[in-house]
């Protein structure tokens, strides 16, 4: 077997490898370098996978030959080849970018161990949009999820360490349905091979424990994606954390557990089962259009902006699980459309908010007063992702809405067209909370006057802002992908 | 140059130009220069698109698809051409009039100022030659994003609250009708091409019909059809020439020029006509201008009697789109270049008054004429467009109005050009004759004309408005082209 063959693996083992090294240099130049390089390799990887599924359709790789169902499957389809390019792009933007931020932010003896925590946060994510098998997604989740703790304790603030402490309390609950639904199926199937378990629930298809099985991972499964009302856990922990880790975790840590839910519904349970058996479809609907307007709501009278766009993200995964409620293929389009649009939409403005803390000393709505003449640049991105998240048009989040929009017309339910063009209000609102007071208000009295962040810091955001106007013209990439990916999930076996 | 190049020259060199004046934020002179150059260089692009256009040729390049079937696309028919050559033509005169005023009042961010009205200009250039629904959408928007900074150019708290009006306005409009209005078409239609004919022929019931179109209507909010026309006095707080370019003539015209794109390209006229569900928009849009007609008359604030008149006028344009006789759609487009030199000059001869003699009241311009006897000459030229007496363009737009109605027998329609033809006379007249025919108060300083860039310009705009009167060949010919008569 060639090197090439054991790219699945690689795409896991490379950050994981990264992680003990890094404690074992202990310094913080080459352990950055070495977390650097790590992820840049799995983002090379991941886009060769990409690459081959696309050509050639679907790669089973078994670990240690064991074959499934026996052994861990590795399984590469259109929709994890998609996410695994979205997780490690997303890493490989934000490293270059994090060595500047949290030089600010994090104490000199502890920055290796923020590389190490990061690659083992990657490891993890990478990890649940790769594999094959049910309890190994959960041991993925557990490695992303408990370094995401320490990523986000790491944080300046010390109320950095009771949003992570909160986020511990709703993440383990979250773990531990998680947990009983594969538990449930396990004991319903014999098996935890994903595949393999699709097969066999056709026999005991809608039987109780299967339906409290679907119930145990939906709700596990919502509490790590934020689905309101299961959310309070994300605006202090993106509040807190240090700026890199929050750009990174608002681009994909929520949207993994997207992911999975999707996995679980469209490969596992199958539509039929998720949508006719149980009213999920009202459900999920309900939930999405009140996290929508709830969460809007709530971000327009923020005057934080790192939480202001956290409770913005709420209400953006409110959008995505809109799309997957629809059930159809325009709307899981939609859905996983709008996952990397609004990934690297928000991983910029998290980005950009790093750079207005490390020049203005903070994100308050107050603090920032007057910044659209201090940092052009910054504000500017900032507007622009702003811009994105309303759905203007040229922007990434115009072809999110648009879809959909779509996917709502087909359904013939213009009510949820106007309630999902009405929610952008909303959020013109709180784009717009910026907007005045970056340029329509005089900057406070403070003579130390700060100009843009460093280039190290700016140039990656600059990169992601671009994409948000690149992905807003040319959606061969994301919407053509999104498309694929929503065909092949629908039409999986049953 | 051949077309497809010049379509895009026309929407680049007011971009290049946006980025060169941001370069030449030191050296005001060089930037001004710039301005100028790149407006004379618009004009040049857009002029030689219109012997082409004239003969029946229709100038379209695509560039790409962004979904399935909705590429960004331009197509210069004749409504397009003739919008392009009002925006370009009257942006020279505009820079020139900015100049002086800019200068002259001593404005903050004047760098800021110029560069976002280049870049509205060329968002302008992309909604006049958008070949598809789409693409008009997306520089709708972009014309609504850069004219806010323009809007609330003073940054004060008042400026503030017009730029919340401004923005909650136009955006939400757009956002809530006009898009969910656009995907809609193109889930009928499969596309949203601007075609001859309209797209929705027998595609839709007459009730569905009659649905979008209000979608549409209301979604077009830069049209100011009441309830959504609160925009527009909102943003008066603007300096004068943003209001004179932008609000009487790109953002506005872009509005009503969207309107009669949709009634003829989208809808189709013979399809709306069939299905007969346009009654209720002659009614809104006469509504509207008899209404706005009013507040105009109870306004003593200059500008704002100007804004008021401005949603009553681009309503008439509605109304005679809505009509949907093809001598009243001549009337439409025609009363848009019409209003657009009318209105220009007008807002020309406030922001003169204000410079020279920093009066915004209607009240205080008791013998104004007789100091400035250029500017209030000029007025009254604009005044006379407005209310559609000869010799000024007015008169020629409202003829066809008028003429177009009465061949449809929309008696609703004639009652409301005439009735409210009596309302602009009888809010323009009055100033008019306090400027000539009273004394002026005692003790009031001494002043002359404003700057004279700005005297040339409003100079300018009123011949233009007599010009028009006396030669209207190309606008006639363009629009008997779209017609088809």
């Amino acid at each position: 077997m060639t090197l090439a063959q054991h790219l699945p693996a690689l795409q896991v083992v490379v950050p994981l490898l990264a992680a003990p090294l890094t404690v074992l240099l202990r310094r913080r130049t080459l352990a950055f370098a070495v977390v650097l390089a790590a992820s840049w390799i799995a983002f090379a990887i991941s886009v060769r996978l990409w690459m081959q599924v696309e050509s050639s359709g679907t790669i089973s790789y078994a670990i240690g030959n064991w074959p499934p169902p026996w052994g861990i499957e590795y399984r590469v389809d259109r929709l994890s080849a998609f996410m695994l390019v979205l997780v490690s792009g997303l890493a490989a933007v934000v490293l270059p970018y994090s060595r500047a931020s949290i030089e600010q932010e994090i104490p000199a003896h502890q920055q290796y161990l923020f590389y190490t925590v990061f690659a083992l946060c990657l490891t993890g994510l990478l990890g649940i949009t790769i594999t094959g098998d049910a309890f190994n997604i959960f041991v993925f989740l557990e490695i992303s999820s408990l370094s995401t703790y320490v990523l986000i304790a790491l944080g300046r603030d010390r109320r950095a360490l009771l949003a992570a402490y909160q986020y511990l309390i709703m993440g383990t609950i979250g773990a531990t349905f998680f947990v009983i639904g594969v538990g449930l199926l396990y004991l319903m199937t014999g098996s935890l091979n994903l595949a393999d378990i699709a097969q066999r629930l056709s026999a005991v298809e809608g039987t109780r424990p299967v339906l409290a099985a679907l119930a145990f991972l939906t709700v596990g499964i919502s509490l790590k994606l934020a689905l309101f009302p299961l959310h309070q856990w994300l605006p202090n922990a993106y509040a807190y954390a240090p700026s890199a880790v929050t750009a990174f975790l608002a681009g994909s840590a929520t949207k993994v557990a997207v992911y999975v839910l999707l996995r679980f519904y469209f490969s596992v349970f199958g539509a039929p089962q998720v949508f006719d058996k149980v009213p999920m479809q009202e459900m999920l609907l309900l939930l999405a259009l009140a996290g929508m307007f709830a969460a809007s709501a709530v971000a327009i009278f923020q005057t934080d902006l790192k939480r202001l766009f956290a409770y913005s993200s709420v209400a953006q995964i409110g959008y995505i699980i809109l799309g997957l409620s629809f059930g159809t293929v325009t709307g899981l389009t939609a859905t996983i459309v709008h996952l990397a649009n609004h990934a690297i939409t928000k991983g910029a403005v998290f980005m950009l908010l790093g750079c207005v803390a490390a020049s203005l000393g903070g994100v308050g709505l107050a603090r920032i007063q007057g910044m659209g003449k201090r940092m052009p640049l910054t504000s500017l991105g900032l507007v622009v992702c702003g811009l994105s998240l309303i759905g203007v048009p040229g922007t990434a989040g115009f072809i999110s809405k648009w879809m959909l929009i779509q996917a709502a017309l087909e359904q013939g339910q213009w009510w949820l067209v106007f309630l999902i063009v009405l929610s952008s209000l909303l959020a013109v609102a709180y784009v717009w909370r910026f907007v005045e007071a970056a340029y329509l208000r005089e900057p406070s009295n403070d003579p130390n006057t700060a100009a843009e962040a460093r280039w190290s810091m700016l140039l990656p955001a600059a990169l992601l802002v671009a994409a948000t106007v690149y992905f807003g013209f040319d959606t061969s990439l994301t919407l053509g992908s999104a498309t694929h990916a929503a065909g092949e999930l629908m039409s999986a076996p049953q | 140059m051949a077309a497809d190049e010049l379509i895009i020259a026309a929407l680049l060199v007011p971009a290049a130009g946006a980025a060169l004046i941001a370069l030449c934020d030191r050296a005001p002179n060089l930037r001004e220069g710039v301005t100028l150059v790149s407006s004379v260089l618009l004009l040049l692009c857009v002029v030689s698109l219109l012997p082409d256009v004239l003969d029946g040729a229709r100038p379209a390049i695509t560039l790409f698809e962004v979904l399935p079937g909705l590429s960004i696309a331009f197509d210069v028919e004749p409504l397009g051409m003739l919008f392009a050559l009002i925006a370009s033509g009257l942006w020279i005169v505009n820079s020139l009039y900015s100049i002086g005023y800019m200068r002259a009042n001593r404005e903050h961010a004047q760098t800021r100022f110029y560069v976002c009205f280049a870049l509205a200009l060329a968002a302008t250039m992309g909604v006049a030659m958008a070949g598809n629904m789409f693409t008009l959408f997306l520089f709708y928007e972009m014309l609504t994003l850069i004219t806010y900074p323009l809007v609330t150019h003073h940054g004060t708290d008042e400026a503030r609250r017009g730029g919340r009006v401004y923005l909650a306005l136009l955006l939400g409009t757009s956002i809530m009708f006009l898009l969910p209005a656009i995907v809609f078409t193109w889930f009928i239609a499969g596309t949203t091409d601007f075609t001859p004919g309209g797209i929705l022929g027998g595609k839709l019931s007459a009730a569905a019909l009659g649905g979008l179109l209000a979608l549409y209507m209301f979604g077009i909010g830069k049209a100011a059809l009441m309830p959504f026309h609160r925009w527009l006095p909102a943003a008066m707080v603007a300096p004068t020439p943003v209001s004179a370019l932008l609000h009487a003539v790109a953002v506005v015209k872009a509005g009503v020029f969207s309107v009669v794109k949709v009634i003829v390209y989208v809808f189709g006229i013979d399809t709306l006509a069939s299905a007969g569900v346009t009654d209720w928009l002659v009614g809104v849009a006469g509504f509207t201008i008899v209404a706005a007609s009013v507040v105009a008359l109870n306004s003593d604030n200059l500008k704002r009697r100007l804004a008021y008149s401005t949603v009553s006028q681009l309503s008439y344009v509605v109304l005679a789109a809505a009509v949907l006789v093809p001598l009243s759609m001549v009337g439409a487009v025609l009363h848009i270049a019409a209003h657009a030199l009318g209105k220009i000059t007008l807002f020309f001869a406030a922001g003169a008054i204000y410079t020279a003699a920093h009066k915004t009241e209607v009240s205080q311009l008791d013998g104004i004429g007789r100091r400035m006897p250029w500017t209030m000459g000029a007025f009254a030229i604009g005044a006379l467009s407005m209310i559609g007496l000869p010799p000024a363009a007015g008169f020629i737009s409202k003829w066809y109005m008028l003429s177009g109605a009465m061949a449809g027998a929309h008696w609703i329609a004639v009652a409301v050009i005439a009735g409210s033809t009596l309302l602009n006379a009888g809010y323009f007249l009055p100033v008019v004759y306090r400027a000539f025919f009273r004394a002026p108060d005692a003790g009031q300083s001494a002043h002359g004309e404003a700057p004279l860039p700005m005297v040339i310009a409003l100079t300018a705009t009123a011949i233009g408005t007599v010009l028009l009167f006396f030669v209207p060949d190309v606008p006639l010919a363009l629009t008997r082209q779209m017609t088809g008569k």
